[in-house]
């Protein structure tokens, strides 16, 4: 975490027709190689937050500044090639016949000369272990397969910077474990930034650093213990407390002593079974 | 039936029809469709069918599977000989029953132009039975690409085609998830008198066009946010590469056109 990768500054948003501003006055920065999740109720403004990011909408207040460019309808390209984005649905953001045609649209787009088109479809394939189905078509691939290609497709561009829309909303627990496994291991391989939106705080536990949106606007800013501890007000915020956090303090009432507040399952299970019982 | 159906459907194989650039599958296609009308004799066909032949063991798709899946056009091409052979009154009577009278001319023309009909058929379908629809479509962004100076949407026409593609297995899996959750709410599709069985696909085409209009909007954006501006300045990942087998294709049949143009009467 050393030089701010993005700086927001003052941000507000309102979409055409609507009076309240889905974005108030919005400021925080996010650094090189971290990993921030940004949660928050259904219109609290993180998917918002996300369009802002990538230039799919320009804020009306404030500026943003990404890689050190600032976000404008002229550098809207460069950012783009900068910033990469995997959405909620894994079907509706599948272009390609084939997986390999798919990673290779980014590239296209961007006018990529094809020898160097063909070795980065394939190395970036590999990298989220979907290199031997190049010619697989999407309806043969099951949810998070598709997602795992989303992320080729954006990786095949070298960003700086994954933002992950909701991307692992609509999958299984398995193709959800799959897809925060691949982006784990290309963070800390690739050192790439990772700005995860979710709204499914077990995922956010798993972030460096957690940004709690709230109406609009930037309610709380901290780590993962730091956020949960908040407790009852995440729930009035409409969030859901992931379960070993519940269960680490319901135990802690229950007159249990743990060394810590637990955000991983394994992590709470070793503790229990390795621990006396002084009961 | 609509597993039967031959017509736009590609069977997976090595032979050199397979592995020719679909640009010269597609200009030969064009030209047999032209060349066809060219043959006004016994012997003139006779050079088209053996041309069609070759066609058909190069290919080297199973006879059997080609003839299966013809088969619901052969009704038509039943249904054109007939057609001929009773309503062309030239010639000699060569059969007669009561009142209907048969023609030398109305069986030449029914034979020749069923089996014109036939070739056409089995040439085309040799075309999509070794061509993926994908390379079709880049064959005829390809081939197209010169009407761009006309400022005809080449590009753009290609990218709808192939996203097209990309959707029906989607969109089938979707029809079928609706169908099934209508089934559960009691709309029946399988029984019942066809009026109702009509009235039972509006609450399945209803769910249908909504989510393609969504998904559609999803498609843009995700588009957009990977960098897709239009046409200008895009490179192309899918390669065709022109081979031998390709210009010595359109020689043999610029040869049999030839031939054809000799022997005709």
């Amino acid at each position: 975490m050393s030089k701010p990768l993005v700086r927001i500054e003052n941000v507000s948003f309102s979409y055409v027709g609507q009076h309240t501003p889905a974005l108030k006055n919005i400021s925080f920065d996010i650094f090189e190689g971290e990993w921030l999740a940004i949660v928050g109720h259904n219109g609290s403004g993180k998917s918002t937050l996300a369009k802002l990011l990538n230039g799919l909408q320009f804020p009306q207040q404030g500026s943003i500044e990404v890689c050190g460019v600032t976000l404008s309808e002229d550098t809207v390209w460069d950012v783009r090639e900068n910033v990469g984005m995997v959405f909620q649905n894994p079907d509706n953001q599948f272009v390609g016949t084939t997986v390999r045609d798919d990673v290779a649209f980014g590239l296209e787009n961007h006018g990529i000369p094809r020898e160097t088109m063909v070795e980065r479809v394939q190395t970036s394939l590999d990298k989220v272990n979907m290199g031997t189905f190049l010619n697989q078509e999407p309806h043969h691939l099951s949810g998070g397969q598709k997602q795992r290609v989303a992320i080729a497709g954006v990786l095949a561009l070298q960003p700086s910077i994954i933002i992950l829309d909701e991307a692992t909303s609509m999958l299984d627990p398995k193709g959800r474990a799959e897809v925060i496994k691949t982006v784990r291991e290309l963070k800390d391989r690739e050192n790439i930034t990772v700005i995860s939106i979710t709204h499914d705080l077990e995922e956010a536990a798993k972030a460096d650093r957690i940004i709690v949106m709230n109406k609009g606007e930037l309610y709380r800013e901290g780590t993962p213990e730091e956020i949960f501890e908040m407790d009852e007000e995440l729930i009035k915020l409409g969030l859901d407390i992931p379960f070993p956090v519940k269960m680490s303090k319901i135990m802690r009432e229950k007159g249990i002593t743990l060394t810590k507040s637990y955000l991983t399952e394994e992590e709470l299970v070793t503790e229990l079974w390795t621990s006396h019982s002084k009961m | 039936m609509m597993e039967k159906m031959i017509f736009g459907r590609y069977v997976p194989g090595d032979s050199i029809l397979h592995r020719m650039d679909p640009r010269s599958k597609l200009i030969i296609v064009f030209l047999f469709v032209i060349v066809v009308f060219i043959a006004n004799n016994v012997l003139t066909y006779g050079v088209l069918a053996a041309y069609t032949l070759i066609m058909v063991s190069l290919s080297r798709i199973p006879l059997r599977f080609l003839y299966g899946g013809l088969k619901p056009v052969f009704f038509l091409v039943i249904f054109t000989f007939l057609l001929h052979i009773f309503m062309t009154k030239e010639g000699d009577v060569i059969f007669e029953l009561g009142w209907l009278q048969i023609y030398e001319e109305g069986l030449r023309q029914g034979i020749f132009i069923s089996l014109r009909f036939l070739l056409l058929i089995l040439i085309t379908s040799l075309l999509t039975l070794t061509t993926t629809p994908i390379e079709i479509t880049d064959g005829l962004e390809t081939l197209l690409n010169p009407l761009k100076k006309l400022k005809f949407p080449v590009h753009e026409l290609a990218l709808m085609m192939s996203i097209s593609l990309r959707f029906i297995p989607t969109l089938m899996q979707e029809t079928d998830k609706i169908m099934k959750a209508q089934t559960a709410r009691g709309v029946e599709y399988n029984s019942g008198p066809i009026k109702d069985r009509i009235k039972a696909i509006v609450p399945l085409l209803i769910p249908l066009f909504i989510s393609s209009f969504k998904r559609a909007e999803e498609l843009a954006v995700a588009m957009e946010a990977r960098g897709y501006k239009g046409g200008e300045g895009r490179t192309k990942y899918r390669l065709l590469t022109w081979g031998m087998p390709d210009t010595m294709m359109i020689l043999f049949l610029a040869a049999v056109t030839v031939l054809l143009i000799v022997l005709r009467g």
